[in-house]
């Protein structure tokens, strides 16, 4: 472990810069006073500590930073860290993330606001490096919140906000930022750099564990066996349960104050739950989630200046699932086409398809819908293949009749 | 290791043992890892080791992706377990010779728990362990085995951590073979190996790899031909511990078999006394049967 560091400058230069997802969310981590990073490289993620690395060198962020053995101790030296009060970071993805995933299970529980970015990639088998949903999707009802970003400027404003979001008394929930392999990790745009006092100011007072501490003025047993015989009995399981799904449900509105406050201070606005783009007088939608929403907006405006009237629902909030707010958007269509980039096993489907007719439940007709699965380890999901995505769902509002789930890369 | 080498090198042709239709091989000019590989497969083609009857498991990284190109039973398993997937491999046919091949990170860090279970089981398995000290595949991060005050892109100022000393540790966790060599010495790898394959139990052998792209590169160690030259002399500290005093000091690194034991092979011992409990309650099941008859 680097010993402290010289102490950050009170107040950084606001800027433009150039940079990756991978460099924005290092950005991000430095500008939120992150206490602890512990890292152990994976690609497409290795480029992000390594900056991190960077600027803790350099005195940028006064963070311990800890080279640890592997993902599973990753998490475990953050949670003992968080305990003892720290602001916590790290990222992973694939099967660096399928590692980690016994203390993954255990943070929810613990209610500790651990903030982690999932540099998102396909899961073995077979053997890939390459981008897709499949390593975030697998965990996504483990009870962490979880943001899909689009664009590198978001990467950078979610992360920040991820850490007021995680650590309100409301929510005290760890929270995933995902940001899509090599498209988002490696792609390279315009980004604003906040100015470091104002970022203070929005996340206000560090304030990480009100509720559970390593702390020998107020000596406490952290998580001993609950519930059984002699003990206080199975209600307090259930209670922490349903005290994690309330902390879920309440992020809902945190998430939207937050992302609303944060266009108020910085002058620059992200849908906090889900985008609606050219939604007015739509008769179908697509839903997109990730990097993939660009090529799929342009494609959506080469067809309303054909004339066609469809719109386009990007789902941010993954999780907890904003599902009023996606039955709302697309209460009025005739039908709507789901892409997903991974694969609801079982189910023969995307996830996010899933989870979007669930939510359609509360819609008063039934509205067709149809799953396209497509980005599957790092392919492209091009403009062309949304017009094939938009062509398809036309022919299901008309005729009402949804086909088997389309694979869009397939044939490429 | 007998002292005098058998120079095979004449009727040893390299092509023979790889699939050829892998190549070009994806490692940088000046990996020592093409060396160690190439060491395996000569010690393989002097025991005369059938093709058939070799299998490779090998990790994540550089060194794990080396099984690829080996024309055997080949197994690219997740980042840290060739070990355990090895282990069961080894246990179910008991009749094909195992080698593991995993580098420092591989099998010290994200790995270390299997490494020490599979050297105090000392089940019959080679395990070559190609040591670069280096992440070299995600490009440069810092592992268990970069020597202390190194530079590496996660510790930009320089490694803090303490090392590994892989060799110490095998034969403290009860291998019954231990080994160490750099790929200077192609022949007297070759031997290590031979002797490390015909070991009738776990033999653990480390190959000083150099990785003269990313980590020399990163620290100025001079071509590949110097790192190689300086393999044995003051690169890397004899004592690891000691290193954070004088890192650079000139050392003689100890290289050969570093420990060898008779203790008894797990997989013969766990077979012979499958066989006695099976003969013992088929010997009871007769005479329950016998006084049923009488």
């Amino acid at each position: 472990m680097s010993a402290v560091l010289a102490p950050k400058p009170a107040k950084a230069e606001s800027k433009l810069v150039v940079c990756d997802g991978n460099e924005a969310a290092a950005w991000a981590v430095s500008l939120a006073n992150v206490d602890m990073v512990a890292v152990y490289p994976i690609t497409p993620q290795s480029s992000l500590v390594e900056y991190l690395a960077k600027f803790i060198a350099d005195g940028r962020l006064g963070a311990e930073i800890v080279d640890v053995e592997g993902e599973h101790s990753v998490l475990s030296v953050l949670q003992g860290a968080c305990l003892a009060g720290a602001r916590t970071y790290t990222a992973s993805c694939g099967p660096g993330l399928a590692f980690m995933f016994e203390p993954y299970l255990r943070t929810p529980g613990m209610r500790l606001p651990l903030v982690m970015t999932i540099v998102t990639r396909d899961t073995l088998t077979p053997q890939s490096v390459w981008g897709g949903h499949q390593d975030a999707m697998s965990v996504r009802e483990v009870g962490w919140v979880q943001m899909y970003c689009e664009s590198v400027q978001e990467v950078l404003d979610t992360t920040i906000m991820a850490y007021k979001i995680a650590e309100h008394h409301d929510v005290m929930l760890p929270v995933n930022i995902c940001h899509d392999g090599n498209y988002l990790s490696f792609g390279a745009a315009r980004c604003e750099l906040p100015d470091q006092a104002e970022v203070n100011a929005f996340l206000g007072e560090k304030d990480v564990n009100w509720h559970v501490a390593l702390d020998p003025q107020r000596p406490m047993a952290v998580d001993p066996l609950t519930g059984g015989a002699g003990g206080p009995g199975p209600s307090a399981f259930v209670r922490y349960r349903k005290g994690q799904c309330s902390g879920m449900q309440n992020s809902l509105k945190v998430i939207t104050d937050m992302h609303e406050e944060w266009g108020r201070r910085f002058g620059r606005s992200h849908a906090p739950l889900i985008e609606s783009y050219r939604m007015d007088g739509a008769d179908y939608a697509i839903v997109t989630i990730g990097s993939m929403t660009g090529a799929a907006k342009d494609a959506v405006d080469a067809a309303r200046a054909r004339g066609e009237k469809v719109g386009l629902v990007k789902v941010k909030t993954y999780r907890p699932f904003p599902a009023e707010a996606l039955a709302s958007a697309l209460a009025q269509v005739k039908a709507f086409g789901v892409v997903d980039r991974s694969v609801s096993f079982g189910w023969n489907c995307g996830p996010l398809f899933q989870d979007a007719i669930t939510a359609m439940q509360c819609a008063p007709t039934r509205i067709p819908a149809m799953s396209f699965i497509g980005g599957l380890a790092g392919a492209d999901l091009t403009v062309t293949h949304f017009e094939r995505v938009i062509g398809r769902t036309k022919e299901l509002a008309r005729d009402g009749r949804p086909a088997a789930t389309v694979w869009l890369n397939e044939k490429d | 290791m007998s002292s005098t080498f058998v120079d095979s090198a004449a009727d040893f042709d390299v092509r023979d043992y790889l699939r050829m239709d892998m190549m070009p091989h994806f490692l940088c000019p000046g990996c020592g890892h093409g060396i160690a590989l190439r060491a395996l497969l000569w010690a393989m083609h002097e025991l005369g080791i059938a093709k058939d009857q070799l299998a490779v498991v090998s990790g994540i990284g550089c060194a794990g992706r080396l099984s690829a190109y080996i024309d055997a039973n080949t197994f690219h398993v997740t980042h840290g377990r060739p070990l355990a997937y090895a282990t069961g491999l080894a246990l179910a046919r008991p009749d094909l010779h195992v080698v593991v091949i995993t580098g420092d990170g591989d099998c010290l860090a994200i790995g270390g728990n299997h490494l020490i279970h599979a050297c105090r089981r000392n089940l019959k398995l080679t395990c070559l362990m190609l040591n670069n000290e280096i992440y070299g595949m995600t490009g440069g991060q810092v592992s268990p085995t970069t020597s202390e005050t190194m530079l590496t892109s996660t510790t930009p100022l320089g490694n803090s951590e303490p090392s590994f000393d892989a060799c110490a540790l095998a034969a403290a966790a009860g291998a019954g073979f231990v080994g160490r060599e750099v790929t200077r010495h192609v022949p007297r790898l070759k031997e290590l190996i031979k002797a490390g394959l015909a070991h009738p139990g776990f033999a653990f052998v480390e190959v000083l790899s150099d990785c003269t792209e990313i980590f020399g590169r990163k620290n100025d160690l001079g071509s590949s031909p110097e790192m190689m030259l300086r393999q044995k002399s003051d690169i890397r500290p004899s004592a690891y511990r000691d290193s954070v005093d004088t890192p650079f000091r000139a050392n003689e690194l100890p290289t050969g078999i570093l420990a060898q034991t008779n203790r008894p092979e797990y997989g013969a011992a766990y077979r012979r006394a499958a066989a006695a409990q099976r003969a013992s309650a088929a010997a009871q099941a007769g005479s329950a049967n016998a006084k049923e008859d009488s």
